[in-house]
């Protein structure tokens, strides 16, 4: 495990708030404020938090204490291919029934 | 497509002017078709699409506040190695059309209803939706006191610096104090260093205050200030955070 | 909207080239290069560094750093592409053969290698596919050290595939009898990926 508050040598790294567009495509309710809890350690955070890698291959999302991935989403196919979503690294997702602004 | 909501359909806005802001940074002020308004804080998805087919797309923040009619204003700031940002400042020019999606995001926004105090921390770009927020509550006259530290590398490069004095001269429940990191004019008085403990400390509404806490700039600044957040005690579900980078990196 | 959309003006990074003829279907070519990650970069020093073949074998085999620059290493130019439909050209590679690394292993079982990482990538590859100079573990490109966000230490490189497979932060290879998705093809992504053939997501 790698100690977090160390981590300047991860200047490029984005978070769940630039995925919203993604997730909004498959989500109706508004998820960067959704509460996911890692599978691996357990801490609780909004999705706008998670830290995002992945680039043009898909959104991968990690969780900011322990970094493992908690949720994974590619899309295949162009604009009307088909998503494919892994969420084995969350528990849980709570979402608030809110529509995005 | 069928059924998706309109705020994600492609829409072609039309570019009505530029406002260069800094030598390096370019608002774009963009009419949108059937454009419904948005909240403090949020996106728009921006789409490039070259002769051949070949299309990007990038995100950028508002940084005008939600108003009755169509018009959005975006801050880019020019990459010198960006595929986007250099069409964006350089090529774009009034009465083009571009391709954009909105509004987008719900964590890191806020509405004057949902009331402060207010402790935004920027670095460079990332006050675009802070900006949002700021233009908002004097657009609504909203008593919601504001703190605002806003970290830049020169006096050249503070973004919105004559509005942001401006409003802050005009209303003393909003607070600006600025910090340059690599170059000072003479004579400079403010903070000289990157944000650190002691400067949030300084400036910032106490932990006690229960403050919203929004940092939004590169992803160095964002963790060191979220982490140091965390140190002084703000409560961490109050603290919000948006890291902005280069989307396509290369070396 | 009869006809698409164009914005005026816009080329993007890629290069028009009389290489053209050298890029499989769908790609663009690119200058630069590009960076792309599932995570953060692992920090692996060289003093911890190992490369093992473990799975459907005898005895695991394992080297150090240093023991692994012994071995015999080769210098290649590969045309490399990935799937996101950049392609860059003639770039130059060493570092060791999997024929070397898998010499006086016995693979008559194997049909199929996971590679993995630190940070937890893997990606499968078939044994054909690794095997007969087509594959390396490189620890230096253009003549210099593998820097950190391009895969270093030392990365995987299997040029004749989609740039996937070459599996950045690499320290091992897992001998299976079976196949088993690694972490992008378990999210769609085609299972071999010949680029020549666009073989790009699950079904294609």
């Amino acid at each position: 495990m790698s100690d977090l508050s160390d981590r300047s040598d991860e200047p490029r790294r984005l978070d769940g708030n630039a995925a919203a567009g993604v997730l909004e495509e498959i989500f109706t309710f508004e998820v960067t404020s959704a509460q996911g809890t890692c599978a691996g350690c357990g801490q609780t955070a909004p999705l706008g938090a998670l830290l995002l890698y992945g680039g043009e291959m898909g959104i991968v999302l990690r969780c900011p204490a322990c970094e493992r991935v908690e949720l994974r989403i590619a899309r295949h196919g162009g604009q009307d291919g088909r998503y494919w979503i892994d969420m084995r690294g969350m528990t849980t997702l709570r979402v608030v029934p809110i529509i995005p602004a | 497509m069928a059924g998706i909501p309109a705020r994600l359909a492609w829409r072609r806005a039309v570019v009505l002017r530029h406002i260069q802001e800094t030598p390096r940074v370019t608002s774009l002020v963009l009419d949108v078709p059937g454009w419904v308004g948005h909240r403090a804080g949020q996106h728009l998805d921006v789409r490039l699409t070259a002769e051949d087919g070949y299309q990007t797309e990038r995100s950028y923040s508002i940084a005008s506040a939600p108003a009755r009619d169509t018009r959005v204003t975006l801050t880019v700031e020019r990459l010198d190695d960006g595929e986007v940002s250099p069409y964006l400042t350089d090529v774009l020019r009034a009465g083009d059309e571009l391709e954009v999606r909105g509004p987008i995001g719900g964590w890191f926004t806020w509405r004057p209803e949902e009331g402060g105090p207010l402790v935004l921390v920027a670095g460079g770009s990332g006050i675009a939706p802070l900006m949002a927020m700021i233009r908002q509550r004097a657009a609504v006259r909203s008593p919601v006191p504001v703190c605002l530290l806003y970290s830049s590398r020169a006096y050249e490069e503070i973004i919105y610096r004559e509005e942001l004095d401006r409003s802050a001269a005009a209303d003393g429940d909003l607070m600006v104090a600025y910090t340059l990191t690599r170059s000072q004019p003479p004579g400079w008085r403010g903070y000289r260093r990157h944000i650190d403990r002691a400067m949030l400390d300084a400036v910032a509404w106490a932990p006690e205050e229960r403050p919203l806490v929004f940092v939004c700039g590169p992803t160095p600044l964002v963790e060191s200030v979220a982490t140091t957040c965390v140190e002084l005690g703000y409560a961490p579900e109050r603290v919000k955070t948006e890291r902005f980078g280069p989307t396509g990196g290369e070396t | 909207m009869s006809t698409p959309f164009v914005s005026r003006g816009f080329q993007g990074r890629r290069q028009r080239s009389e290489a053209a003829q050298r890029l499989p279907p769908g790609q663009y070519l690119v200058s630069g290069f590009p960076v792309l990650s599932a995570g953060p970069t692992p920090r692996t020093s060289l003093d911890r560094w190992d490369f093992t073949i473990v799975g459907e074998i005898d005895e695991p085999r394992r080297w150090t750093w240093q023991e692994f620059q012994q071995l015999p290493r080769e210098t290649v130019t590969k045309d490399i592409h990935c799937v996101t439909k950049w392609s860059k050209l003639d770039t130059t590679w060493t570092g060791v053969s999997l024929d070397t690394l898998l010499q006086g292993v016995n693979i008559s079982a194997t049909k199929y290698v996971l590679a993995f990482s630190d940070g937890d990538y893997t990606t499968n590859l078939a044994l054909a596919d690794v095997t007969g100079g087509k594959a390396w573990i490189a620890y230096e490109y253009a003549d210099a050290p593998l820097a950190p966000e391009h895969g270093g230490p030392a990365r995987l490189l299997v040029p004749h595939l989609y740039f996937w497979k070459s599996a950045k932060w690499v320290r091992g290879l897992q001998l299976m009898a079976e196949d088993e998705p690694g972490f992008w093809e378990s999210l769609g992504y085609h299972n071999r990926g010949d680029p020549w053939k666009e073989q790009r997501y699950a079904g294609d």
